[in-house]
C-alpha cells in the first residue's frame, strides 16, 4: 500500500494538459446549456434529445479523466438503452402530454428557481474557493495494465459482494417491470363472430373501413372513386381518435368496432 | 485548467436537475431530471477517483449506473401503469393513493 502511494505520488499534477482544458471549456457550456434546455423545453421529446447531448458530453468527460470504460458504458447504457426507453415511453404515453401550466401550489415556481439558484451558489462557490491548487494524483498508476482490467480486478475482489447484490437488484427490477406492466384480461377474448355481430348492432359501416387517403370506399362499380371532400352518399368516417394508448384500444377493447382507422381485418 | 473544475460543472448540473424536478409537472421529464442529477453525482465520483488516484470512485459510479438502469425500468413501468388508469402523465393528477 505504501509503495502504491509512492508510485501515484510521482504522477501528481495540479494542471491538466492543454488539450483536456480545451475540450473541457468547449463541452462544459454545451453540457450546461443542454441541461438547461432539457428543463425548459416545452416538448418532452426535445428534452429527451437534449439530455442525450448532455450525456454524451459527460461520456467525453469520463474518457478525459482516465475512465474510458465508464465513458463507453455511459454511451451504451445511458444514451443507447435508457434514453431509448424514455423515448419509447414518451411515444406510448403521447407526445402531446405536455405540462399543465396551472400552478397547484402558489408561488412554487418562483420558490423553486430561487432555491435552485441558492443551492447552485452554495455548491459551486465553496468548491471554487477550495479547489485552487488541488493536487490530483492521476490514474496512470492505477490504470497500469489497462483501465478495464483494473476495474475488473477491483470489482471481483473488493466489491464482489456489492456486485452480487446488484445482480439480484437487476433481476428484481426486471420482474417488477413485468408485474407492473402486466394486466389481467377482463372478460374473454373477442372473437371474430362477436366483432361482426357488434358491427351490425352498432349500425356502422359493415364493410371494412378503407384506410386513410383512399377515396373509393365502397368496392362496387356503381360508386366510382370520388375526389377528396366529403362524399354525399356515404356515412362519414368516425373522427380520428386522440393520440396515446387510448387510440390502441387499451387492451379491454370496449370500443365499437370500426372506430378509428385500419380496421379492415 | 485545474482538475477540480469538473466538480463545479457537476454541481451546476446537479442544481439544474434539482430545479427541473421542482419545476416540471410531466412525470417523464421529472424522471429525466433525476437522471441528470445521478449523472452529475457520477461525474463527481469519477473526478474524485482521479484526484485520489484510486479506482474506487469509478467502481461506485458504475454501480450508480446499474442502479439507475434498474430504477428507470421500474419507474417507467409505474408511470405507464398510472397513465393507464388516470390517462395522464402529470404528477399533479396523481393525488390519490387508492386505485
Amino acid at each position: 500500500m505504501n509503495g502504491q502511494i509512492l508510485i501515484s505520488a510521482a504522477g501528481e499534477f495540479t494542471r491538466t494538459s492543454t488539450g483536456e482544458a480545451a475540450t473541457f471549456w468547449i463541452l462544459a457550456p454545451v453540457a450546461v446549456l443542454a441541461a438547461l434546455g432539457m428543463v425548459l423545453a416545452r416538448n418532452a421529446v426535445h428534452g429527451a434529445l437534449l439530455l442525450v447531448a448532455n450525456l454524451f458530453c459527460l461520456a467525453v468527460f469520463y474518457m478525459l479523466q482516465d475512465a474510458p470504460f465508464l465513458g463507453f458504458v455511459q454511451i451504451i447504457v445511458y444514451t443507447g438503452a435508457i434514453m431509448v426507453l424514455f423515448l419509447f415511453v414518451l411515444m406510448l404515453v403521447g407526445v402531446d402530454s405536455s405540462d399543465s401550466l396551472v400552478e397547484n401550489l402558489r408561488g412554487q415556481r418562483i420558490a423553486a428557481i430561487i432555491l435552485g439558484a441558492g443551492f447552485a451558489g452554495l455548491l459551486v462557490f465553496p468548491i471554487g474557493g477550495v479547489i485552487e491548487g488541488t493536487r490530483a494524483a492521476g490514474l496512470t498508476a492505477a490504470n497500469d495494465g489497462g483501465n478495464i482490467q483494473a476495474i475488473a480486478r477491483l470489482l471481483f475482489t473488493d466489491y464482489v459482494f456489492a456486485f452480487e447484490i446488484v445482480s439480484a437488484l437487476l433481476i428484481i427490477a426486471a420482474v417488477g417491470a413485468m408485474v407492473l406492466g402486466h394486466r389481467e384480461r377482463v372478460g374473454g377474448k373477442v372473437t371474430q363472430k362477436e366483432m361482426l355481430r357488434r358491427r351490425f348492432a352498432t349500425g356502422g359501416p359493415v364493410t371494412p373501413v378503407a384506410g386513410p387517403e383512399v377515396y373509393a370506399r365502397p368496392d362496387a362499380p356503381r360508386a366510382p372513386s370520388v375526389l377528396p371532400g366529403p362524399p354525399a352518399d356515404l356515412p362519414a368516417l368516425p373522427p380520428e381518435s386522440s393520440h396515446g394508448l387510448s387510440a390502441r384500444g387499451n387492451g379491454n377493447d370496449s370500443r365499437p368496432v370500426g372506430a378509428g382507422k385500419g380496421t379492415n381485418r | 485548467m485545474n482538475p477540480a473544475n469538473y466538480l463545479i460543472l457537476s454541481g451546476l448540473l446537479f442544481s439544474i436537475g434539482a430545479v427541473g424536478v421542482l419545476l416540471r409537472r410531466n412525470a417523464i421529464v421529472v424522471f429525466m431530471c433525476i437522471e441528470l442529477m445521478l449523472n452529475a453525482a457520477n461525474l463527481t465520483l469519477v473526478t474524485f477517483s482521479r484526484i485520489n488516484g484510486t479506482l474506487d470512485g469509478q467502481i461506485i459510479a458504475f454501480f450508480v449506473m446499474v442502479v439507475a438502469a434498474a430504477e428507470v425500468v421500474v419507474g417507467l413501468a409505474i408511470i405507464l401503469a398510472i397513465f393507464r388508469t388516470r390517462r395522464s402523465a402529470s404528477v399533479d393528477d396523481v393525488n390519490l393513493l387508492k386505485y
